[in-house]
């Protein structure tokens, strides 16, 4: 049979050679090398104490982003809906009323914002087609759960911290993909 | 009935109490340690840490693996022998323990009354017979267990094991004659004894060199009588679940897997006794020291080279496949005993020849 890459390697079927019989060479050799690997420096990163930095292209949690004053940046356009190939973002949208001015950056606000996680595919396309830079995926992995329902995040669960409040949360939350972005832009 | 009492050598009997506690409760820390320390290198042969969460470095790790096959639930199928069942686990840690009466575990110390106190539970003079003795019931312990579960698996095991430790115990027995022609004494204590005196701090005379062939013999048979890989088919995962112990669950599997460490903490205790001068510590004369220090250094010496044993234990599993049960039967009947036997031969050929 021709073969396809120059890396065969006929099987050698002869019978062993007393020397091979005797098992013992062999045996010391596997154990050489197992010992060897005593000094051999591992790999093993010490997980919840220390993580993997992520690739820059890593779509983790959504973040609902607010702007530097603490305002939520999302208008309920439904874009984002619309862009999300799984369906997984439902919204309803509300009238900012007068006096709401410090708490949504424009009249209209989404009053509930869902996303199903069991059903998003972490794609991205409701961060492409977001105009107001309101959703963003974090560098964050969606933690498990024993139920169904507490994979639906409610605004709550997405919103990112106050600015204001907790400026070393915010940022931490925002990662570093939503500054590329920027950047990008 | 006050003579009786008083004719008992008490003193005696409390230091042999006192002894037999000590001995007990140390290889049982030893075997648990064992178990901690066959998953470190396991991991440092493979490049990974290891357990390394219960405590600094994971050292509490046998008392969490302990304290977790204590709280799980004890399943005794209501198909099996339920006397017999629960006996199997029982008899296969007691007879791991039993050997540790006849070794010598370090020379004799002064207590602050004056008295001599041997570091040895029992000198008989037939030790290494006990010995045998007792590692030859050790297979009753998984043969009962394995039949009492009523289960093709486990049955399968306890066969393995019983052939396995049958056809390796002639080998061993033939591999320690031919030691025994060059003691020429039956009990561990003076083999020790022998071992301490010769050239180079003692260290020419220890069997080893003498018997280099008997030793590996030994070596190999010991590894089979432990069930230890490459001879591990009583409990062959990948064909038998779990071999012998496939129904046990809870603490009394957690003695079968405790009762394999004892063993091999044991049998690398008699293997330090018969080829490596037992307590003696080469290029150091004892007689030189005072006797307490001498018998403690002794000691220390013993168990750092039942340590080397069992890393050897450990390193030869986590580095050699399993054998196939022919495979593994046809090593010991036709490889082991003849070449014991030959060994045997030219081992009294040797002794008549320059003896003369």
């Amino acid at each position: 049979m021709q073969s396809l890459t120059n890396r065969f390697q006929p099987v050698d079927r002869s019978p062993m050679t007393i020397w091979e019989k005797m098992y013992i060479p062999a045996i010391a050799k596997g154990m050489g090398i197992t010992f060897s690997h005593i000094f051999k420096k591992n790999p093993t990163i010490q997980f919840p104490e220390k993580t993997r930095p992520f690739s820059p292209v890593f779509r983790g949690l959504h973040i609902l982003n607010r702007d530097e004053e603490g305002r939520e940046n999302c208008t309920a356009c439904g874009l984002c809906a619309v862009a999300c190939p799984a369906e997984a973002i439902t919204m309803e949208a509300a009238e900012r009323l007068p006096g709401e001015e410090h708490l949504y950056r424009e009249e209209k606000y989404a009053a509930k914002y869902e996303i199903n996680m069991l059903r998003c595919i972490f794609c991205g396309f409701c961060e492409d087609a977001c105009p107001k830079d309101a959703i963003y995926l974090s560098e964050s992995f969606m933690p498990s759960d024993y139920l169904r329902s507490q994979f639906i995040y409610k605004k709550e669960d997405l919103l990112i911290p106050d600015p204001k409040e907790d400026p070393e949360a915010y940022k931490k939350a925002l990662g570093n993909r939503a500054s590329q972005k920027k950047q990008k832009d | 009935m006050n003579g009786i009492l008083l004719n008992i050598d008490w003193p005696f009997l409390i230091e042999k109490l006192v002894l037999i506690a000590i001995v007990v409760s140390i290889s049982l820390v030893v075997a648990m340690y064992t178990t901690f320390a066959e998953r470190k290198v396991a991991g440092l042969l493979q490049d990974r840490p290891g357990p390394n969460r219960a405590g600094p470095f994971g050292i509490l790790q046998p008392l969490a693996d302990g304290m977790k096959l204590f709280f799980k639930e004890e399943i005794i199928p209501n198909f099996s022998s339920k006397a017999l069942f629960v006996l199997g686990p029982g008899l296969a840690m007691l007879t791991a323990i039993m050997t540790s009466a006849v070794i010598p575990w370090g020379d004799k110390i002064i207590l602050p009354g004056g008295r001599e106190m041997q570091l040895q539970i029992a000198d008989v003079n037939i030790g290494i017979l006990y010995v045998f003795a007792v590692v030859s019931l050790g297979v009753y312990g998984i043969m009962v267990g394995a039949w009492a579960s009523n289960n093709k698996y486990s049955l399968m095991g306890g066969l393995r094991a019983a052939s396995q430790i049958i056809s390796y115990e002639l080998a061993l027995g033939l591999s320690l004659i031919a030691l025994l022609m060059f003691t020429g004494t039956l009990s561990l204590k003076e083999m020790v004894v022998q071992q301490q005196q010769g050239g180079w701090g003692g260290l020419l005379s220890w069997n080893i060199l003498k018997q280099p062939l008997g030793f590996f013999i030994f070596l190999v048979c010991a590894f089979a009588e432990c069930n230890r890989t490459p001879f591990d088919l009583p409990e062959a995962e990948n064909e038998l679940i779990g071999g012998y112990h496939t129904e046990y669950s809870s603490m009394k599997l957690g003695f079968y897997l405790f009762s394999e460490y004892v063993n091999m903490f044991i049998s690398s205790a008699v293997m330090v006794t018969l080829f490596f001068g037992g307590y003696d510590i080469p290029f150091l004369n004892e007689a030189n020291l005072a006797v307490n220090t001498a018998a403690i250094l002794g000691v220390v010496a013993f168990f750092i080279k039942i340590a080397c044993f069992l890393f050897l234990f450990i390193w030869v599993r986590w580095t050699i496949p399993r054998f196939r049960y022919d495979q593994l039967m046809h090593l010991g009947w036709r490889i082991m005993i003849p070449l014991a036997l030959f060994n045997m031969m030219a081992t009294g050929a040797a002794i008549l020849f320059f003896n003369k």
